[in-house]
């Protein structure tokens, strides 16, 4: 009953890792993969000659690393607060509807998030009214704000989503901790900081380092999707350089050496978390 | 349960998750009452969760006068339900063998599996792949390579894993073979979990754009909502990144692009929106027990 399922992983999963080898050729389509003209390393060394793709690469990191802090941290207070709420009706329709961005795709999101920010939207609107604002001006046209935009629609959007995994944990916290936190005078935020965070920490640290593992794969829907001509400077990540150049221009082996120098870093990355890890004797991945 | 009396702490919670809802709702209900406006009143700002000029205009113009998107509309609904049926059918058959410790190549095809978690080919080698299997333009480029997921073949299995065995034992000494047990009580035991998958896969499909994008862009018939939304998207990023000011003065007629891509996200949003509160309770316990094993 598994055959089947073998055949499709060798052809969908396998045969594009062999497909690496297209990096170490100058690939042209007319001929089949045995018969192109092998040159070494001299894409990666095109690579790393293109000014282009250090903004990408930091660009790429730029708003991992944001999307990492603040993900996490979003989501991991919500969950805490969340935790907290006693009236049940009210925890219950929260978190349903805190999950509801989630299954909307990018395309939606970017939508919405275009439309709150234009400039008779309501972020204008609202900032016009506190006075902070006299005139409203166009976010989406403003290259400095474009991390911290994609950023705001990546919490806005997975924030309750993220969330169910640490209130799964919360849920096995012994009660007896907070029982007796009670009788020594604790406060609700003692018992928050002391005892259910320190609780959940090998879930935080496990989902940390995968997610520092896939600090790199980012991918491009959201930059795709919310960028515009006026922001292309800080809105162009490794995969859409990956795109433009490797599909949009034809350079097939180009772009197949942007993927492997993503997947090597992205194996580094992941290995330095889990000996870190392992280091400081917390839950690790493996 | 004793009654609490409500602190300080008490009231600023409620508060805070108040807030929560109306951040999270607030969006989606401003694009609905811009949908349900009528143009050109819209041009003219101020709507937010009401319409001010009630019409349902803009979503006549998509099905009644615009066969593209009518096309686009049948095809997502088309791909989500044939990819959340073959993908069902894949990973159920997949888990359960890798589920059964008489298995031998057990140990083999599950690692096979969980590897493509780790690596993949990249963008260009999977590219190539589609086009040299001809899948450019056909249909089959929707399911075909969404078939498995690593992630998905994790959680049925672990659930398949927590099964009594003595099930299977004496559904055997009764002489059914291994599809029997299949079809007949692996299946309906593991509704639960398939009930969730099938969310997962169903959102995944009905908010795909990017294969499209990238492998049926040429195919008028292959389009789908995302794609044509993505486009106009795009058309409206390409001249400024804002279209509302400038097409105000434009607007001649009953409806305009803004209106329409407002009235296209409420079809693309309320379809998925429908079903998850339904299986809320399912996905919460399959993703917290496949997070855990995996």
């Amino acid at each position: 009953m598994s055959f089947p399922f073998v055949i499709w992983l060798i052809i969908f999963k396998y045969i594009p890792v062999a497909g690496w080898v297209m990096a170490f050729q100058d690939y042209k389509p007319q001929f089949s993969i045995f018969e192109q003209e092998w040159v070494g390393l001299k894409h990666f060394k095109d690579l790393f000659n293109e000014p282009m793709f250090y903004r990408a690469l930091e660009n790429t990191l730029g708003m991992g690393i944001l999307g990492l802090v603040f993900g996490t941290l979003s989501a991991i207070a919500f969950a805490l607060l969340l935790n907290e709420v006693r009236f049940l009706t009210l925890k219950k329709w929260t978190q349903t509807i805190s999950y509801l961005p989630h299954f909307v795709s990018w395309v939606i999101v970017a939508n919405i998030v275009i439309t709150m920010l234009s400039q008779e939207g309501i972020v204008n609107n609202l900032l016009m009214d506190i006075g902070i604002l006299d005139r409203p001006i166009n976010f989406m046209a403003q290259p400095d704000m474009f991390w911290g935009i994609v950023t705001a629609a990546d919490v806005w959007k997975e924030t309750g989503w993220n969330a169910i995994i640490y209130l799964a944990a919360m849920a096995g916290v012994d009660p007896q901790l907070y029982e007796a936190a009670k009788v020594d005078g604790a406060s609700r935020w003692r018992q928050m900081w002391h005892i259910t965070l320190p609780s959940i920490r090998p879930v935080i640290i496990v989902l940390l380092i995968l997610n520092i593992g896939n600090l790199i794969n980012i991918g491009f829907e959201k930059q795709m999707l919310l960028g515009n001509n006026i922001v292309a400077e800080k809105a162009l990540v490794i995969d859409l350089y990956a795109l433009d150049y490797g599909i949009g221009m034809f350079r097939y082996s180009f772009g197949t050496a942007i993927g492997i120098f993503k997947s090597v870093i992205s194996v580094i990355l992941i290995l330095i978390c889990n000996g870190f890890a392992k280091r400081i004797g917390e839950g690790r991945v493996f | 349960m004793k009654k609490r009396k409500w602190t300080t702490f008490d009231i600023v919670l409620t508060a805070f998750m108040l807030f929560m809802i109306v951040i999270t709702l607030y969006p989606f209900l401003n694009i609905l009452a811009i949908s349900l406006n009528n143009a050109v009143d819209t041009a003219r700002g101020g709507i937010h969760i009401w319409p001010r000029d009630f019409t349902f205009a803009n979503y006549q113009e998509i099905f009644g006068s615009n066969d593209r998107l009518l096309q686009a509309f049948f095809m997502s609904i088309l791909r989500t339900i044939v990819g959340t049926i073959t993908g069902i059918i894949a990973s159920t058959m997949l888990a359960y063998v890798l589920s059964r410790r008489d298995f031998v190549f057990n140990g083999l095809v599950g690692f096979l599996l969980v590897l493509t978690m780790f690596i993949s080919g990249g963008l260009i080698p999977e590219y190539m792949l589609i086009r040299q299997l001809g899948l450019i333009n056909d249909f089959g480029v929707y399911i075909w390579p969404l078939l498995i997921s690593a992630f998905n073949v994790i959680i049925i299995r672990s659930f398949m894993d927590n099964l009594p065995i003595a099930l299977e034992e004496s559904a055997k000494m009764d002489g059914a073979n291994d599809f029997v047990i299949f079809t007949k009580i692996i299946i309906p035991l593991c509704l639960p979990v398939i009930a969730t998958i099938a969310l997962f896969l169903a959102v995944m499909q009905w908010n795909s754009w990017f294969d499209t994008y990238l492998y049926a862009r040429s195919s008028e018939a292959l389009t789908t909502l995302q794609f044509e939304l993505m486009k106009i998207l795009d058309n409206a990023n390409i001249s400024s990144g804002d279209i509302t000011s400038q097409n105000a003065e434009v607007i001649a007629g009953q409806t305009n692009p803004q209106s329409i891509k407002m009235a296209i996200t409420i079809i693309a949003t309320v379809p998925i929106l429908m079903v998850y509160p339904f299986l809320q309770k399912y996905f919460v316990t399959g993703l917290t027990l496949g997070a855990v094993k995996s």
